[in-house]
């Protein structure tokens, strides 16, 4: 059973001069859940998921979120950054509460709300230490609690684990399954690993490239419930990755 | 490390000093003092308060030519950043101002506003106000574009994106230059009263040069070499003051 969009593209397309990015793309993001934008390199998936963050206009076509229109940045949504994109002047705390500070929210409250979300990233105890004293982890731990404390129903991530080292990125991975049960929120998450893909989505949209438009959209289902420990030796999502990178081969030179 | 940081500049003095008095006595020429003379003169015209009115005459241009530089260049400089417009239109002037001889173009200067304040302020100008403009447009213009898409993802107005992201992340490379154009200036102040009219500091030097009084001329170069590094490391504190984080590394990874 598919829940109800809470975002929705209709016949997105984008050119930049005579290069077509994406071309007539429509795709429907369920409620609550997670859909990875899955493709090689080149395939517009971050093109794709900044029309739907407003902050790249699309030539034609339009996104909805919640029955709404998108004309530009909304507090419906919110992003997490490849690079993170935090503030090296201001600390951990300040990073935080940058959202909160820009909706408007006093200090004191918008601080509460920073210290609550940066011990839910589990980064307690760095509430004043600057970016630079942070690892590559810690740093989009601060780029999530951000993205998280300003309670959107829309998280937006763009490749977000793909500049942190292969461990950190598994225990990214991990808390990720957790948040997406816990915040009922709805996930966009654009990724290059398939394997990745498959661990974290509910749905999946395959991307192909030049123009960019939907190949397939895979839901995997049968091992989502047999906790984040087994996943990676089921036979379905052994399947689904071998299943992608067939359909997939052919376009990576 | 502090203490080691003063030992080093306390022993790089001494090396300096040593040098110059070693140079005074051999000598290298009858128009080069040893040290501890010109430290004598320097003392006696402090003493006799000719150093104090010099410098009440000198400071004037000094200080109106900086401060207009400064706040106006700073002005320029983040107007020239943002916009291509102003940048096509201002850019070329302030580079002919910064290549142009200015002691060449200085009977120009005298000859439209005369040997008054003006003509001296103008020069303190044209010294420091391009670098200032410079420096200052190009590191608003390299402003890492994924901060400003951070902050206007998260709801930033337009305003908020030139105060707490753009300025911050310019703010070194706006002091930079502003110690560059501070230091330009202070050459500008000496030269317009080498130049334009014997007044102050510069009068010092022409008279004492005059009478082969070379301890107290080399006394009076000092003193203004003294009095800039001195506003220098002012300079340096207020950064420190205002943007914490300048000191604390950047995040580029």
């Amino acid at each position: 059973m598919v829940p109800e969009s809470a975002v929705s593209t209709r016949n997105i397309s984008k050119n930049y001069g005579d290069v077509e990015a994406l071309r007539n793309l429509s795709l429907e993001f369920p409620r609550g859940q997670l859909t990875s934008l899955l493709g090689p390199s080149g395939c517009g998936k971050t093109t794709l998921l900044k029309i739907i963050a407003g902050l790249l206009q699309p030539s034609s076509g339009e996104v909805e979120v919640n029955g709404h229109t998108v004309t530009g940045p909304g507090p419906d949504r919110a992003f997490v950054f490849q690079d993170f994109a935090l503030l090296p002047w201001a600390s951990v705390i300040r990073n935080v509460a940058f959202g909160l500070e820009m909706r408007g929210v006093a200090k004191s409250e918008r601080e509460a709300i920073a210290e609550r979300y940066i011990r839910e990233v589990g980064l307690a105890g760095f509430e004043h230490a600057y970016p630079h004293e942070l690892s590559g982890g810690m740093r989009q731990r601060v780029g999530l609690a951000r993205a998280l404390s300003v309670d959107a129903q829309v998280l937006l991530m763009d490749e977000p684990f793909s500049a942190v080292d292969e461990q950190t990125r598994r225990k990214f991975q991990e808390d990720l399954l957790g948040l997406v049960q816990n915040e009922k929120k709805t996930f966009i998450f654009v990724t290059h690993s398939i394997e990745e893909a498959v661990y974290v989505s509910d749905q999946i949209a395959i991307l192909l490239p030049r123009p960019s438009r939907v190949s397939e959209i895979i839901r995997p289902s049968g091992f989502r419930d047999k906790g984040a420990d087994n996943i990676r030796r089921d036979p379905e999502y052994l399947d689904i990755v071998d299943q992608i990178w067939a359909s997939l081969r052919s376009y990576v030179e | 490390m502090p203490n080691r940081s003063l030992f080093l500049k306390i022993l790089s003095a001494v090396i300096l000093f040593g040098a110059w008095e070693i140079a005074g006595r051999i000598p290298v020429s009858y128009a080069f003092p040893t040290f501890l003379e010109a430290m004598g003169a320097l003392f006696r015209m402090a003493g006799d308060g000719t150093l104090w009115t010099a410098y009440a005459e000198t400071l004037q241009p000094l200080v109106v030519g900086v401060a207009i530089s400064a706040v106006l260049g700073i002005a320029i400089g983040l107007w020239v950043g943002l916009s291509n417009v102003f940048d096509w239109l201002f850019s070329p002037i302030f580079i002919v101002m910064q290549a142009a001889p200015l002691a060449a173009l200085i009977p120009l200067l005298v000859l439209a506003y005369g040997i008054g304040l003006t003509s001296k302020v103008l020069v303190v100008c044209i010294m420091a106000m391009p670098v200032i403009v410079l420096n200052t447009s190009s590191a608003v213009r390299n402003t890492p574009e994924s901060m400003k898409e951070m902050g206007r993802a998260f709801l930033a107005s337009e305003l908020a994106i030139i105060l707490k992201i753009i300025i911050p992340a310019a703010s070194p490379v706006i002091f930079a230059g502003l110690r560059l154009g501070v230091s330009a200036g202070f050459i500008g102040a000496i030269l317009a009263e080498l130049k334009i009219t014997p007044t102050g500091v510069g009068d010092i030097i022409t008279y004492s040069r005059s009478i082969a009084d070379y301890p107290s001329m080399y006394a009076a170069i000092f003193s203004i070499i003294l009095l800039a590094v001195l506003f220098l490391n002012v300079l340096e504190k207020t950064e420190t003051v205002l943007f914490k984080g300048n000191q604390r590394g950047y995040v580029s990874d």
